[in-house]
């Protein structure tokens, strides 16, 4: 016990409630309460409300409106024919023909089903695989830089080997658009179970969880950002691949897609169907995109402050979870000119 | 006596022991704080106490089922809301739907967070976290709680604030608790007896005992956290070249 006379002896005659942090500081739990929810209430910023930021939609509106104008007021200026430089309204007039054709229609259906049912079968072949290299490492090691550098081929390299091997059937197409997307699920998938901060398994392991529960509990849901971001991605391949094979491929028992329409205009020598074709298939792929990119964010938890002092027994892998997070990555890879 | 510690030790691969002959017994209900500079080995330690580590040499006794864990970061999931982190350790523990949610409910309003439940981990601050934590960790229900550096992310006042509540929770609750720290007003402001490891090798090498006086008495705290700061920095500068 201390028996050294006391530095702060004079402190000690003025007793009150308050003295730092050496001794209680509060004086019981009424006040202990209240002190709590004063804090929580000073540091939370939770209270903010989520209202629409107009400007987020209405900016962009206009900035299409300023550059539809420009179109149309380039064309009207008649530096080039009429025929190889259309205005935006012959372009809807184009569009209102095709859809009294019903090509409108057609190309849309065929082109989205296609990509839709693509996508999904890459899902199921992408998922157990995934997680199959994710967990087994010298898989992983043997087949991981196989499957990050498909991600960089072209998937419409694959074209005239399937037109080669399937003839000019859907199944060409759908090999292209599996040869894009399920690599890039595989890849956010693996790097999804690759983030999670090793803590988490530590807290299942004191919690008590099984095996499969902690597959189920922690694993599974911890790596669901990376997975979710590479489903985006992937949807975002499958698209443009399908785009791809289906401007190569025509013919056959391939059926009318957007790309065969894009494909037709350009025989027909008709830039008006060309630029249509073009705006739908834009307009598919925005449709499409904040549909996945709404559930994304919804399961997608605000990354975890870095603590400030980390675990030494964590701290060599833990340094990845301060690597880019899945969904910065996803701003980061090729852009769509390098896939179709 | 719920943890006993004898001729503990510990090394990693064929590197120098981290700890070395480890001798300490920890009565039950009692509050212990475990200081040390940093790197000494407090969490390996704490690690083979909560049974996640093997100690290489010595022998060991702690309660059968095990301890319960707090981390220095709150190690919440972030896809869970408070009251579901809460209930997930419930639920591993094999308590019943119904029963889970009364509980949480328990645990959130003795950690007086009651109206946060349904916040998730990253729209609450640094201080109510760690409750929430410390919430998950009183819902394992063991009587042996470890926890690691709890309050070392936090700002000043958050903590001394925590100090407060811990302490109301452990007198509530009657648990056992292993306080690592590396701060020493910390361990005695919390703990009833601070234990001093030295580094390389870690070793208990000293003890105070901390009474009812010092908690209400500034000057007698400050005391000794003077007396043992020197002791401890006696220790670190046997390292000094
Ligand atoms: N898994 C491991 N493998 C090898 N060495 C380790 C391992 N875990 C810890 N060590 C080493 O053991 C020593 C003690 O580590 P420990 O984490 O127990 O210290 P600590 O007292 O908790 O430090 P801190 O105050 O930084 O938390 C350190 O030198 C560390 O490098
Ligand atoms: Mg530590």
């Amino acid at each position: 016990m201390p028996s050294n006379p006391s530095p702060l002896a004079e402190v000690t005659e003025t007793r009150e409630h308050v003295h730092a942090a050496l001794t209680r500081t509060s004086t019981g739990k009424e006040d202990l309460r209240e002190l709590e929810s004063g804090l929580d209430s000073l540091q939370s910023d939770a209270d903010r409300k989520h209202r629409i930021d107009w400007s987020r939609i209405l900016l962009p509106v206009a900035a299409l409106v300023v550059m539809v104008l420009i179109w149309q007021f380039y064309v009207s200026l008649g530096v080039k024919r009429r025929d190889l430089v259309p205005g935006p309204l012959d372009v809807v007039a184009q569009m209102g023909v095709l859809w009294s054709d019903g090509k409108f229609q057609q190309s849309i259906w065929t082109s989205l089903q296609r990509g839709v049912v693509g996508f999904l079968i890459s899902v199921a072949i992408a998922t157990p695989v995934g997680l199959l290299l994710a967990q087994v490492a010298p898989l992983r090691r043997a087949f991981g830089p196989l499957i990050s550098g498909l991600q960089v081929l072209p998937s419409v390299a694959w074209v005239p080997a399937a037109i080669i091997w399937f003839g000019l059937t859907d199944a060409t197409v759908y090999f292209v658009v599996f040869m894009g997307a399920i690599p890039s699920i595989i890849n956010g998938l693996i790097s999804g179970v690759d983030q999670i901060p090793p803590q988490y398994r530590r807290v299942g392991t004191v919690l008590g969880a099984s095996r499969l529960q902690m597959a189920l509990q922690v694993i599974l849901p911890a790596a669901l950002p990376g997975y979710l971001s590479g489903l985006k991605q992937g949807w975002a391949f499958s698209w443009r691949s399908l785009m791809a094979a289906e401007i190569i491929a025509v013919g056959g028992t391939i059926g009318f897609g957007l790309g065969s329409l894009l494909d037709q205009g350009r025989v027909l020598s008709d830039m008006t169907i060309v630029m249509a074709a073009i705006l739908l298939i834009l307009g598919v792929g925005i449709l499409i995109e904040p549909a996945g990119l709404r559930a994304h964010r919804k399961a997608t938890p605000a990354p975890p402050r870095p603590p400030g002092r980390q675990h030494p027994l964590t701290r060599p892998v833990q340094s990845q979870t301060h690597r880019k997070s899945p969904t910065a990555a996803v701003g980061l890879l090729p852009l769509p000119a390098a896939n179709a | 006596m719920p943890v006993i510690l004898e001729h503990l030790g510990k090394r990693f691969g064929d590197g120098a022991p981290v700890l070395d002959d480890v001798n300490a017994n920890i009565n039950q209900g009692e509050f212990v704080a475990l200081l040390g500079a940093s790197g000494c080995g407090k969490s390996t330690l704490l690690n083979i106490i909560a049974g996640l580590e093997a100690p290489t040499s010595g022998a060991l006794e702690v309660p059968s089922d095990g301890a319960a864990f707090m981390f220095q970061d709150a190690a919440l999931f972030p896809w869970l809301t408070a009251r579901e982190n809460i209930e997930l350790a419930l639920k591993l523990r094999g308590v019943g739907k119904a029963e889970r949610r009364i509980k949480a409910q328990e645990l959130l309003e003795l950690v007086h967070l009651g109206t946060a439940g349904d916040k998730r981990p990253h729209e609450l601050s640094g201080g109510m976290r760690q409750r929430v934590s410390l919430a998950r960790s009183l819902a394992q229900d063991r009587q042996l709680l470890l926890m690691d550096e709890p309050f070392a992310a936090l700002d000043a006042i958050t903590r001394d604030l925590l100090h407060d509540e811990l302490e109301r929770i452990w007198k509530e609750t009657g648990r056992t608790i292993v306080f690592v720290t590396h701060n020493v007003r910390e361990a005695v402001r919390l703990g009833q007896r601070v234990l001093l490891l030295s580094s390389r090798p870690g070793r208990v090498v000293q003890e105070w005992a901390v009474t009812e006086e010092h908690r209400t008495d500034a000057g007698l705290a400050g005391q000794l956290t003077g007396v043992i700061t020197a002791r401890l920095r006696e220790e670190i500068r046997r390292h000094a070249k």
